[in-house]
């Protein structure tokens, strides 16, 4: 269980979250929506800690994130994070991208490692790539390994950090395919996302976010189809 | 209008002395890279340091090296300690100026070869569960090296062109110095320099070459 209990983050004199509460159950997939700038990647990095909070507090199974004797290096093996702009690494091969991280942070065997990433990889669709640098990939065929990369540690949580913004239009498919796939496995999910149609397919609850506060959370059909809050009502008609 | 005769015999005759001149050449200058390129890391870290008593001492020392000819530094090395009773030899001052002379320009390549590294790249790596010094030794090293690799080699052929200084310390062993041995003995003045220089060529060329090859065969990506 993921809880996020008012939780203020500014960069500098800008105040992105003010006062943010909101608990992400075991197995549920929360999609989180709003404009730019509402603060809602933010809550992602807050999560995983690669963000300071201010004031707050974040649980994620019972350990806060922020406290000074966290292992945040510990944590962080259970929150897998998928961000914008993929960061494959780039003198890795796709192999190599996946296995590094369950070799020289979980002290993983070769062999073991790699049939874990075959596995995963292979998942993704990207079982014929495994030797393939990630500048030879498409956008969508490195973000996939991306995910691959993060699944490949066995986390309990996916943070998805609008994972499909940076994708060229047909290449928005492949990756939504991908998490529905997440999704119908179980996998508990935050995922931020201007892609209407797929929070309304995948989600449990859909949170909306303006200017740093969660204006609105509730079932897909509340948010999408009754409104209550009038922010959500001109965003989701801005968005169509 | 001119009077002279070539006698190029009599300074292919020297190609062994030569020979052994170019190998303390190339000793000095990997010497010095090897040196230079240690201190240049630990000065590029240092530059971009929080604290100014790690920033200040570091930019001095890629300013003054990089600001003031190489002539100098190994002059000073030399004979200016040499004022205070400080003795270094002609091989060791020419190998100290050389190697503080690339410590200052190889710590701006490597300094900028970090920056090209996008923090992207770091933030991922933690996010994996890496510790900061892994993350930096796995994931941002491996990229600056290949960022700073030619550069390098550039520096390198620089360091085997910056020995040939040492003749002005009297340094005798080495390639300039062996030929200007020969040269005070035999006044073949042209010859001697003009096959002199197609060592320095040729070395230069040897060197950049097998630094292609050594990239093509590291940096697969």
């Amino acid at each position: 269980m993921i809880e996020v209990e008012n939780v203020h983050k500014s960069f500098g004199a800008l105040e992105v979250l003010k006062g943010v509460t909101v608990t992400v159950e075991k197995g549920e997939v929360l999609s989180v929506i709003g404009g730019s700038g509402s603060g809602k990647s933010t809550l992602l990095t807050c999560i995983n800690g690669l963000e300071t909070i201010q004031k707050g507090r974040i649980l994620v199974d019972g350990t806060e994130v922020h406290a000074k004797t966290t292992d945040l290096n510990k944590l962080r093996r259970h929150l897998g994070i998928v961000f914008q702009q993929f960061n494959a690494f780039p003198h890795l091969t796709v192999m190599e991208n996946v296995t590094l991280a369950p070799r020289k942070v979980l002290g993983m065997g070769k062999t073991e490692a790699r049939d874990i990433a075959v596995q995963q990889l292979e998942n993704v669709g990207l079982g014929d790539k495994l030797d393939v640098y990630p500048g030879r990939l498409s956008g969508g065929q490195q973000q996939r390994m991306a995910i691959a990369r993060a699944l490949a540690m066995s986390p309990d949580y996916m943070l998805l950090d609008e994972v499909t913004s940076a994708l060229d239009p047909q290449l928005v498919g492949e990756v939504l395919d991908t998490l529905k796939m997440l999704a119908d496995k179980g996998m508990t999910m935050i995922v931020v996302t201007h892609e209407m149609k797929f929070a309304r397919q995948v989600s449990d609850r859909v949170a909306y976010f303006h200017k740093g506060i969660l204006a609105e959370i509730g079932p897909p059909e509340q948010i999408f189809d009754a409104p209550q809050n009038a922010e959500t009502k001109t965003f989701l008609s801005s968005v169509g | 209008m001119f009077d002279y005769t070539f006698q190029w015999r009599q300074a292919l005759r020297y190609v062994p002395d030569l020979m052994d001149g170019a190998l303390v050449t190339l000793q000095i200058a990997v010497l010095s890279m090897l040196i230079g390129g240690a201190i240049g890391i630990v000065l590029a870290v240092g530059r971009t340091a929080q604290s100014p008593w790690a920033r200040w001492p570091a930019t001095a020392w890629v300013e003054l090296a990089r600001n003031t000819p190489a002539l100098f530094q190994i002059y000073m090395a030399h004979f200016g300690l040499g004022s205070f009773g400080i003795y270094i030899s002609p091989y060791a001052a020419l190998l100290g100026g050389i190697a503080f002379n690339n410590a200052g320009y190889l710590a701006e390549t490597f300094r900028g070869a970090l920056r090209a590294i996008p923090e992207t790249q770091t933030r991922a790596a933690r996010s994996l569960g890496m510790p900061p010094i892994q993350a930096f030794r796995l994931i941002v090293v491996p990229q600056m090296f290949r960022i700073a690799f030619l550069p390098t080699t550039n520096q390198m052929v620089w360091a085997i062109l910056m020995t040939s200084l040492g003749v002005t310390v009297g340094l005798s062993t080495d390639l300039t110095g062996v030929t200007q041995d020969i040269n005070a003995r035999t006044f073949r003045t042209f010859e001697l320099f003009a096959l002199a220089a197609v060592f320095y060529y040729v070395i230069a060329k040897v060197v950049m070459l097998g630094a292609r090859l050594l990239a093509w065969r590291l940096f697969r990506y």
